[in-house]
């Protein structure tokens, strides 16, 4: 089988649209949780093959935009302490914090340096023994185990000179949070494919039990995320409310628990602010006592000072579905890819991207 | 320290003779070169095209080629994309001290490959040596002329409402090849490099017709950025077809898992034609006839609807943009 063509397949493509055409009667909203299925959504044209019924939100799952500034904030301070390596994935360098970004600050001499994976950053701290070097753990609970994996290796060879700021984020919480606040009325949930490889679909079990609102984990191709409306719609129009997997290739009901294990082991839940949703109580991760010697932030003194927004951004109302890009005045003008204003138009699973990058809802 | 490029073999004195009689004359060979004037002298008749283009890819050998392969390719290609046909090349090195005598050989030797096999002869040159750290590695810059036949006119800008886009093969190999060979990323893949001179057939779309439109090589920025530029310069917008654009199975996966779009992957042996469209079956013919266009395509069409667009028919039938690349997707690539 092939993974990738075999999911773009026209032919089977249109059998799912026009399955979905005949399904849907009723006019619903369905959020795509995760950045990675806008930009499938996107990329594809999907919303255009939809029937009128059906309009799709996008949600907060884009790592990036949803670290808060104060977090950026504390990242850009971290780097200007002498003798500091900060090491981070690429995503993060270009996001504007309350007063300067990453890649300002490696322009004006901070030593920030750009890793593929945890183990590079590992290994910059083994080869520069007279620096620290700090990991800027970002993401949700897919990277989460990486790095726990690299705190463990580091504790294991005894690298002294390793840290984490951990700003890490966990999904299931945060969607109750949307769901308590009422601002936005979903009739369908499109679970995140990489989050539930690690965590599975147990965990999304309360959307549908407490809030009725059917849940189907998705892939990423254009195919899995018609299979996964699709299955979306037919439990609307039953009027069901259940968790399925359109993803079986890469998600198991129980998850990953190696995983899983390594996340316990070193982490705890935490309560952590959210770009443009605020604090939700337990949906961050804290190293556990026992790994609190690798807390960049209990191990340097830092003030980051009062943060600011930067005016007229509205990515906080557009990461909680509220609003979309093309309400935004600064979208497309003053804010593009080349001069990002806010994070959901730097990050390349970010909304305001996907939508300036693949022309929205254009038609043509 | 004997087989490494010191500084001194940049110093104009008696190893930087020894390096240019030794490693490069003897290996380039052509009477323009073995003169050691200050400039080669030739002679000319006809409408001249030239074009320079500087080469700094990093790891300087990857699958399918190297720096030097590429510097002679690159050049070549960018002038038979203006129709010409390629004549000469200068070389410049900018070598970092350290470089093994026996690596830079090697470039030098895969130059002349090059070169031999594209029909172009290296005429003049220059070394230079800079200090560890000044330079990765190795740099160069090619210049190249080229004369452009009676009759052949094309550019950028002349794209027309109604012509039909060719594309000449799969897309993505020389990026992804090069990345795959990236210590930081290093991933296991069959795929080499596109690398590869373009002007047979290029002479043999012009011998097919010599009415070609647009003829460009999408290499930094991929397909993707090639097509926005023709259809900024000739104030046209340009539809393709997703399922029309060829792409390797290995190359779609590296993609994915790195996060890239193929549309926007460099390439370093393929060409995009407009041409009119009573024309295209011919050429796509002498396309498929020559071993550097086996698996070339119409891949769109122009339009004279929303003008310095390019808007893409997706795999499920809807439209969506194509935009430029936007900031630095990739490394190093050329």
């Amino acid at each position: 089988m092939k993974f990738i063509t075999e999911f773009r397949r026209l032919e089977l493509a249109e059998g799912l649209i026009s399955q979905i055409h005949r399904r849907s009667k009723t006019p619903v909203r369905l959020m795509e949780f995760c950045g990675g299925h806008t930009v499938t959504i996107f990329r594809y044209g999907i919303r255009q093959v939809l029937p009128k019924t059906i309009e799709m939100v996008s949600g907060p799952g884009c790592p990036v935009c949803v670290t808060a500034n104060a977090d950026l904030d504390k990242a850009i301070a971290l780097s200007q302490i002498p003798e500091v390596i900060i090491a981070t994935f690429g995503d993060m360098l270009k996001v504007p914090g309350s007063h300067s970004s990453l890649q300002k600050v490696k322009a004006g001499g901070a030593d920030v340096r750009v890793v593929y994976s945890t183990m590079d950053a590992l290994k910059i701290a083994e080869e520069n023994p007279t620096e620290s070097v700090i990991f800027l753990g970002i993401g949700f609970e897919t990277t989460a185990p990486t790095i726990a994996a690299s705190i463990l290796q580091a504790e294991e060879r005894r690298i002294k000179n390793y840290y984490i700021l951990s700003m890490h984020k966990l999904c299931p919480p945060v969607i109750r949070a949307l769901l308590d606040s009422g601002e936005v009325k979903l009739h369908g949930l499109i679970c995140p494919g990489h989050v539930s490889a690690i965590i599975g679909s147990h965990p999304w079990e309360f959307i549908a039990r407490d809030y009725g609102i059917p849940c189907v984990v998705s892939g990423f191709e254009p195919l899995d995320i018609l299979q996964c409306v699709d299955m979306l719609v037919a439990q609307i129009e039953n009027g069901e409310a259940k968790v399925e997997i359109a993803y079986r290739r890469g998600v198991c009901p129980g998850g990953n628990r190696e995983a899983l294990k390594l996340i316990g082991q070193v982490f705890e839940p935490c309560p952590t602010k959210w770009r443009g949703i605020g604090e939700v109580p337990d949906s961050g991760l804290r190293l556990r006592k026992e790994y609190q010697h690798f807390d960049a932030e209990l191990a340097f003194d830092i003030d980051p000072g009062p943060t600011y927004e930067p005016r007229g951004c509205i990515c906080g109302d557009i990461l909680r579905g509220v609003k979309t890009p093309a309400d935004c005045k600064l979208f497309g003008k003053a804010c593009t890819p080349e001069y990002p204003v806010g994070p959901c138009m730097v990050s390349s699973e970010g909304s305001c991207s996907a939508y300036y990058l693949y022309g929205g809802d254009f038609e043509g | 320290m004997k087989d490494k490029i010191r500084l001194a073999h940049g110093s104009g004195g008696k190893l930087a003779h020894e390096l240019v009689e030794k490693s490069f004359v003897k290996a380039l060979a052509n009477p323009f070169l073995a003169k050691l004037d200050d400039s080669a002298v030739m002679d000319f008749s006809g409408r001249l095209a030239f074009t320079t283009d500087s080469y700094v890819v990093s790891p300087i050998f990857f699958p399918g080629g190297d720096i030097g392969k590429l510097a002679v390719y690159g050049t070549v290609n960018d002038l038979a994309m203006s129709g010409a046909k390629p004549l000469y090349l200068s070389l410049a090195f900018i070598i970092e001290e350290g470089l093994p005598q026996a690596e830079l050989n090697e470039i030098v030797d895969s130059v002349q490959k090059a070169a031999q096999g594209a029909g172009v002869e290296i005429v003049t040159g220059d070394t230079k040596v800079v200090h560890r750290g000044s330079a990765d590695k190795l740099f160069i810059n090619t210049a190249g002329v080229g004369i452009i036949p009676e009759g052949v006119n094309i550019s950028g800008n002349k794209a027309r409402p109604g012509d039909r886009v060719i594309l000449s093969g799969t897309i993505g190999d020389h990026g992804i090849a090069v990345l795959s060979q990236r210590e930081e990323l290093s991933f296991s893949t069959q795929l080499e490099s596109d690398c590869a001179s373009l002007g047979s057939l290029v002479a043999e779309m012009l011998a097919a017709s010599s009415d070609i439109h647009c003829l460009r090589d999408p290499t930094r920025g991929g397909l993707a950025t090639t097509l926005n530029e023709l259809a900024k310069q000739s104030k046209v917008s340009i539809r393709i077809e997703e399922e029309k654009i060829p792409v390797r199975e290995e190359v779609l996966a590296a993609c994915e898992m790195l996060g890239f779009d193929p549309l926007y992957v460099a390439n370093e042996g393929k060409l995009v034609a407009i041409v009119p469209a009573k024309d295209a079956d011919k050429i796509l013919k002498a396309m498929r006839e020559d071993h550097y266009g086996t698996g070339a395509a119409i891949i769109g069409e122009v339009k004279a609807e929303h003008p310095g667009r390019v808007v893409m028919k997706t795999c499920l039938g809807a439209s969506r943009i194509v935009d430029m690349l936007v900031g630095d997707l990739l490394p190093r690539i050329c």
